[in-house]
């Protein structure tokens, strides 16, 4: 009976936390259309999104691309197949280790970042102060950060991307001679636009998804310094667990009209 | 003050305010009216709901039922451009001061400036404004500091110089001396008194500090169970036989 009682009360407040969340996208959507816009505020976010993550992506997609190179090698080696390698490496981390591992590491970096700075702007009541200034609080710091996620993800996402390429070719270079010219030409003879347009826009949504859970949580932050903390943690792990459903509703769409 | 009161009409006005918490009853049916020019007190035990009520003035906290008129205009009836226009017409100075603490003074000052700067004199550019508004509370050097390089003393100047650079008719205090020394206590207390004096301002003061209550107000309300359980001057009620009004003024 306890556990009956314990599993229904939590599943209640998981499902009512869902809704509170599409309320929140709702919002977002509805706001995001009408003015005043703040353009200033949006390219400040974009700059600091951009800004804050790009070393992370660059260095993780290098070593991304120089071990799953290395890892790779002897397999293909006993099947003789090495000269799949570009063809593999490069579809492998353009369609899915890419956008996934870059998606993760920035909600780690960006997420937590906009969860714990809402978070700690709601209890000091800036948030507040904004709104009796006669300042639209969501507008400004809601719609400008999840829209900067949005539009800087699928860009760092093809940074990653490429950077990995690279750290590929530069070990493919190294152990089997192979000059960087044909590495690439063989990467762009295997990639085709049905690879590079559902990633990307899969990465919009994994941008969204960042934005939205970092920005909702810190918006509806408990009081307190521990409420900071745990809404800057359940900012990344709710961001995680959702990359992961966007994943596999992204690649459950796309072989669909793959198929067709 | 009482009698010439009657005949003006209030520039802010409360009528049976409720709210709730669940079982709890923070508000029942609480009643207040400002008055142009005047300094009314609200005074209240901490957790009584004076910040409660302070955020359903402004819309920050939706009331459960009652009537708030802030200058003939019913808050719980407009639409969220109409209620941002009202707001510029209100200064709030919050008890933890709320700086936006990633942004410079000067830019803290300038924050409410962005949307609503034709509301001011419009011969001024934003820097004049800026400064003015510093000055008034005596802090012009700080304007470029980052708010935690300030004293608690400097943060609420300086919260008090953004509530003012819209030139609001009301401004609401939240707890305005609270966590600060009694020196500088003193000095916020005296500063609300120059602008009032300068702008012509009336001023809504929620606080549970007896000095600053007897120092700065005209009229006083307690707030006691959720309600206006009593109304009148400093000395009117500081007299007062009622054990839940001594309670207040026994020290």
């Amino acid at each position: 009976m306890e556990l009956s009682k314990a599993i229904y009360a939590r599943s209640k407040r998981f499902f009512s936390e869902i809704g509170d969340m599409a309320y929140f996208a709702m919002r977002f959507f509805r706001e995001v259309v009408s003015a005043p816009f703040e353009w200033k505020e949006l390219i400040r976010q974009c700059y600091r999104v951009g800004n804050r993550s790009i070393i992370l992506v660059g260095v993780t997609g290098f070593i991304l691309g120089l071990v799953f190179t290395l890892q790779s090698r002897p397999t293909l080696l006993e099947f003789g197949a090495v000269s799949w390698m570009p063809s593999m490496v490069s579809l492998s981390i353009v369609r899915e280790i890419g956008p996934v591992i870059f998606a993760l590491i920035c909600a780690g970096r960006i997420g937590s970042g906009i969860g714990a700075e809402l978070g700690s702007m709601k209890v000091t009541e800036q948030i507040d102060a904004m709104e009796v200034s006669g300042t639209n609080p969501f507008k400004y710091l809601v719609v400008t950060r999840i829209l900067a996620t949005t539009l800087m993800l699928p860009l760092l996402i093809l940074m990653g991307d490429a950077i990995a390429l690279f750290g590929s070719a530069l070990i493919e270079n190294l152990k089997g001679e192979v000059s960087y010219l044909l590495y690439f030409n063989k990467v762009f003879d295997a990639l085709q636009y049905s690879d590079i347009i559902p990633a990307t826009i899969k990465s919009f949504f994994f941008g969204f998804a960042i934005g939205l859970v970092g920005c909702y949580k810190g918006y509806n932050c408990a009081k307190g310094t521990v409420g900071v903390g745990e809404a800057s943690n359940a900012a990344v792990v709710y961001t995680s667990m959702l990359l992961f459903v966007i994943d596999f509703i992204a690649v459950f769409v796309t072989d669909i009209f793959v198929e067709l | 003050m009482k009698e010439t009161n009657e005949n003006k009409q209030p520039v802010l006005e409360i009528k049976s305010l409720f709210k709730s918490f669940g079982d709890n009853h923070v508000l029942n049916g609480f009643n207040l009216k400002l008055y142009k020019g005047e300094n009314l007190v609200v005074m209240g035990k901490s957790g009584s709901g004076k910040s409660v009520m302070i955020k359903c003035l402004v819309g920050l906290m939706a009331a459960d039922s009652g009537t708030i008129k802030i200058q003939d205009f019913d808050i719980t009836s407009l639409g969220q451009k109409e209620l941002d226009v009202l707001r510029t017409e209100i200064g709030f100075l919050f008890q933890g001061s709320a700086l936006y603490d990633s942004m410079t003074v000067r830019e803290n000052l300038n924050f409410p400036l962005r949307r609503h700067k034709n509301k001011v004199d419009g011969n001024k550019n934003t820097e004049e404004l800026v400064l003015e508004a510093l000055d008034n509370v005596g802090l012009a050097s700080a304007i470029d500091l980052m708010p935690a390089e300030l004293s608690g003393g400097m943060k609420r100047r300086v919260a008090l110089a953004r509530a003012l650079i819209l030139k609001p008719k009301i401004i609401l205090y939240d707890e305005p001396t609270t966590g600060l020394d009694p020196i500088t206590a003193k000095e916020i207390i005296q500063l609300m008194r120059d602008v009032q004096k300068k702008y012509n301002t009336s001023s809504l003061i929620i606080t549970h500090d007896v000095d600053c209550a007897r120092v700065i107000s005209n009229r006083m309300i307690l707030l006691v169970d959720g309600i206006d359980y009593a109304h009148g001057t400093f000395e009117e009620l500081s007299k007062s036989e009622d054990p839940k009004i001594k309670a207040f003024f026994k020290n």
